[in-house]
């Protein structure tokens, strides 16, 4: 088999997706921590660049690579059940801000929602991507769900919760410390509701408290806002 | 590990089977968390667990070392996302929807933490008056 057939063969399979994928986020993990974890240097940001010039350069569609990325993908849902860890181990903070947290998860829910609908909308989009931007902070899999059920288009609205996601982890570290904001509950509850899955991993990064509240932000918001969304909506975009 | 594993599949598995089962709006995963989270509690009763029994155990170590890599499962999303680029540029829509995720989600940051504080202000300052 010459080399270029070998090549052909190997870039249709799973396995060098995977392997791919991983490769690719080791460079990106190694650039950020090179550079003290600023975050604009995300490191899903510039993982997804990498493998994007690496799909368009060998002509690889998604789907070939998503056979081999899946299993990284598949991770998310038991990783969601792992955060059950943390916050069993800070279960006493958690109870001692339950109040707070219940306030913050009202409003921010609430914001979310209408000043991205309301924007967009000034801006002159269309209905049907108000209603895929609407549920744009929470979970991929819990907004798509929203966005179809409401007759949005949920790979729009997919792209715009991964948007929304590193667009937060990237934010919000520099604008909580502008802002002199130190609890670090405070601050992670908001990277998680606002950035759902991607601000906690941002949280966890900056402090351990901080991904705890960030957690259970994420899940909380994953409750709320499909129930929010079909109330609101109808006032912004009728 | 392997024991750790099972336990956070089986969590998400009874999570979506009551979230398709009973219609919930919570995602299966989710379920899975609070049940978890649940089960810590309940064997806590009964069996005292202390927070190192909870990180040396092998789910929480299966956890861990999961969540080390949390920032990684976002990869293949991430990348599908890339795809969909060439829609939202159709709508001539690709600088609006910029805007619209840039400010919301900072307005939202804002919110979020703004009466996270306020409350637990008001909280503090009415437990300081009460013990006065």
């Amino acid at each position: 088999m010459n080399s270029f057939r070998l090549w052909v063969y190997l870039q249709t399979t799973p396995l060098f997706w995977l392997t791919a994928t991983l490769g690719a986020f080791l460079v990106a993990d190694a650039f950020a921590r090179l550079v003290g974890r600023n975050p604009i240097a995300n490191p899903v940001l510039i993982s997804v660049a990498l493998l994007a010039v690496l799909l368009r350069m060998s002509g690889t569609d998604y789907q070939t690579y998503f056979n081999g990325a899946q299993f990284v993908h598949f991770l998310l849902g038991p990783a969601t059940v792992a955060l059950a860890v943390p916050l069993y181990r800070n279960l006493a903070l958690v109870r001692r801000n339950l109040l707070p947290m219940l306030a913050a998860l009202g409003v921010g829910a609430f914001v979310a929602i209408v000043s991205s609908v309301a924007i967009a909308a000034a801006l002159g989009a269309p209905h049907v991507v108000l209603v895929s931007l609407a549920p744009k902070s929470v979970t991929a899999g819990v907004a798509m769900a929203v966005s179809e059920r409401l007759g949005g288009l949920p790979p729009l609205t997919a792209a715009l919760v991964i948007g929304t996601g590193i667009i937060g982890a990237i934010v919000v570290t520099p604008m909580m410390n502008a802002l002199r904001i130190r609890d670090y509950a405070a601050r992670g509850f908001a990277a998680g509701l606002a950035s759902h899955g991607i601000g906690t991993a941002r949280a966890f990064t900056v402090d351990p408290v901080a991904g705890v509240f960030a957690g259970v932000a994420m899940g909380l918001n994953a409750v709320v806002t499909p129930i929010m969304v079909p109330l609101i909506l109808p006032w912004l975009s009728p | 590990m392997i024991r750790g594993f099972f336990l956070l599949l089986l969590c998400q598995l009874v999570g979506e089977a009551l979230a398709r089962g009973l219609g919930l709006p919570a995602p299966g995963p989710v379920i899975g968390l609070a049940l978890l989270t649940i089960g810590f509690a309940v064997r806590n009763r009964w069996w005292q667990l202390t927070d190192e029994d909870v990180a040396t155990s092998d789910v929480g170590k299966a956890a861990t070392g999961l969540l080390g890599a949390l920032s990684l499962m976002f990869v293949p999303a991430g990348v599908g996302v890339v795809q969909y680029f060439g829609l939202l540029g159709e709508h001539g829509l690709a600088v609006a929807l910029a805007v619209a995720l840039v400010v919301s989600t900072v307005l939202t940051l804002l919110a979020t933490v703004g009466a996270f504080l306020l409350v637990k202000r008001l909280i503090g300052a009415r437990a300081a008056e009460e013990a006065a």
